[in-house]
């Protein structure tokens, strides 16, 4: 009787094993081998190893060189592991900055200031105006959208320099605005949001307007909550750029300077602080990784919108 | 019957209430549009649009911050052209960056996408996110500092001196100091950089094609995913494709930072030299903005000319 039990149990396993088996093998044939043979799938991965390692190696370096304690950066050869991982490299940044003339909490309050209030002008200027550009007719819309587009093409930096000729005739260096303004009207992000409110439905917002809506509280309450991917989407290219930014050219004043400019001094000792400045960089990557990370999704689907076309 | 006549033509094409108003009206009837892109136009006029006009009325004059400008007429860009031999070296080494790096960090871009696009998602995430760790910080890259370090203590001097026994080089190369190695390594630099805002579109691009395209195509006898890739996925996401050309092709034209901050300014015999690090020298260390207006507006030109020509080119195989 237990035996029979056994072998009926054992038969169902069996049974249960096929079954997922034939399941597994016909989801993979459904989602996955169209097109794809087994000898183009090995040269795609080592063609996919050889670039990506490429692309990983350095990261890695930089990884295990901010654990590496000082006699481990200088043993020849140099190696890709390391062999008594250490915070000595973290805690010496704490230290360093201690000793700098304003406290590093300052520079670090700075940079997150600037960072927040340039990405979040960022998106409401960039969005302001890309709803109408979108959605409304007004004469002069198609000659703006025109010139945003025009000047996509080129690259902001070359206008650095006149730039700071027009921050300075404003007075505006040594305040936080030298860096703000500029960064809320980047061509990218009014593209960006153009693009992906172009697929808001027309009729959403006649019902709206009809129901006696401002424009204002249009933009803000039905096209906005619409078009979260694409605000999301603009976030994390607005705040790598704020996060990374150095203020140099504008801020002089050492209580307003930010921690990138903080940690490029503590960097400046040279080989020595090689560990230090890894540990650094490291720690300088660690937000715009997280918000890449919570937005992933959106990027993907906004960046879906940002064809080019005529 | 009349009347239903004009009716139902009326439902097809109705009557374009907007041509019966003059400018003015039509103006004051968007007053709620006009206020909402004011804010985005008036920095945009103030940071883009005066900077591009300035940039190209001081190229006709000597201005060096402290006098008013003086009009000397086109002898800045006669002096780029005909005196200015650093200049030309400087072209020389842009146009190294943009038909060198700029292509190929296409293709690496459009590679990485499309060999990433097969992966389960999980892995598909964490592989996007390292490859565009690089663009995600701005400092991330001094890393190449202790890569190409020009002691034995680099890694790549030390792996080119410990391959097989003896090395193939005898004495640490200084890669970012002789003259001979700078550009080379500035490329791979820029090409390690190089995924950005282009690498995300073209990721999303693969994404959106519809899957029922490619069964469609196997019936048609797509055979492998080559075929797949050129008949089908590259005509589907033309638009994404061409958006990260333009950005590819601005950002290799405007390689200066990673010059000045690896290979030190100047560098060697000006081998690392670019418009852009020449723009700086004679607007930040020599103050003479005439003239780094003039070769601002020079790229400026070459930039918007290369990017037009491209998306005319791609533009019209439609």
């Amino acid at each position: 009787m237990e035996l029979a039990g056994k072998v009926k149990e054992k038969n169902f396993i069996l049974y249960k094993l096929k079954k997922s088996w034939l399941n597994y093998k016909t989801s993979i044939s459904r989602t996955k081998t169209l097109n794809r043979s087994i000898g183009g799938n090995i040269v795609v991965f080592l063609m996919l190893v050889i670039l990506g390692g490429f692309m990983v190696m350095p990261l890695v370096y930089a990884v295990v060189s901010a654990f590496k304690p000082l006699d481990e950066l200088f043993i020849f050869p140099p190696r890709f592991t390391v062999n008594n991982p250490t915070l000595k490299n973290f805690k010496l940044i704490g230290q360093l900055s201690g000793a700098l003339w304003v406290p590093y909490s300052r520079y670090i309050f700075n940079s997150v200031f600037v960072s927040v209030v340039g990405t979040a002008g960022n998106v409401i200027v960039s969005s302001m105006a890309a709803y109408p550009l979108a959605k409304n007719d007004f004469p002069g819309k198609k000659l703006l959208f025109k010139l945003v587009t025009v000047s996509l093409l080129f690259s902001g930096g070359v206008l650095g320099l006149v730039q700071y000729i027009v921050i300075s005739k404003l007075g505006m260096i040594n305040t936080y605005w030298a860096l703000l303004l500029p960064a809320m009207a980047t061509p990218m992000g009014l593209f960006l949001m153009k693009q992906f409110m172009e697929g808001i439905s027309t009729s959403l917002l006649e019902a709206a307007r009809i129901d006696g809506m401002h424009e204002f509280g249009i933009y803000w309450r039905i096209v906005m909550p619409n078009v979260k991917p694409a605000w999301l989407t603009l976030i994390i290219f607005a705040f790598q750029g704020m996060w990374s930014m150095t203020g140099g050219n504008f801020i002089y004043k050492e209580s307003l300077k930010m921690f990138p400019t903080a940690l490029a001094q503590i960097q400046s000792g040279g080989i020595a602080r090689a560990g230090v400045a890894s540990a650094a960089n490291l720690v300088m990557l660690i937000p715009p990784v997280v918000i890449f990370l919570l937005t992933q999704s959106s990027i993907m689907e906004t960046m879906a919108h940002a064809g080019i076309k005529e | 019957m009349k009347e239903k006549l004009i009716w139902t033509y009326r439902l097809f094409f109705p009557k374009k209430i907007k041509s019966n108003l003059s400018l003015k009206q039509r103006i004051k009837m968007n007053k709620s549009n006009y206020l909402l892109i004011a804010p985005y136009f008036t920095l945009f006029t103030l940071f883009t649009v005066i900077p591009v006009i300035a940039s190209i009325t001081l190229g006709f004059t000597y201005f060096n911050m402290l006098n008013i400008p003086k009009f000397i007429g086109l002898s800045n860009y006669v002096s780029v052209f005909l005196n200015d031999e650093v200049f030309l070296l400087a072209v020389k080494n842009t146009i190294v960056f943009a038909f060198i790096t700029g292509p190929i960090s296409y293709i690496l871009c459009f590679l990485l996408a499309w060999f990433i696009n097969d992966l389960p998602r999980f892995l598909r995430t964490v592989l996007t996110l390292v490859f565009y760790a690089p663009s995600l910080s701005g400092n991330l890259f001094m890393i190449w500092q202790f890569i190409f370090s020009d002691d034995q203590y680099g890694l790549v001097n030390s792996v080119l001196m410990t391959i097989g026994g003896m090395g193939i080089i005898q004495d640490p190369i200084k890669w970012f100091t002789d003259a001979k190695y700078i550009m080379i390594t500035l490329i791979i630099v820029q090409l390690w950089l190089s995924l950005g805002a282009g690498f995300l579109a073209l990721g999303a691009g693969f994404k959106t094609v519809d899957r029922s395209i490619y069964e469609a195509g196997v019936m048609d006898g797509v055979k492998n995913r080559f075929q797949e890739l050129i008949y089908i996925t590259v005509p589907s996401m033309k638009r994404q494709m061409l958006f990260a050309a333009v950005m590819q092709i601005s950002s290799s034209f405007a390689v200066g930072n990673i010059s000045i901050q690896l290979a030190g300014f100047p560098s060697t015999n000006y081998a690392g030299h670019t418009i852009m690090t020449h723009i700086y020298d004679y607007g930040s260390v020599r103050y003479d903005m005439g003239y780094a207006c003039a070769i601002s507006t020079i790229l400026l030109l070459v930039m918007l000319l290369t990017n037009k020509l491209i998306t005319t080119l791609l533009m019209e195989r439609d």
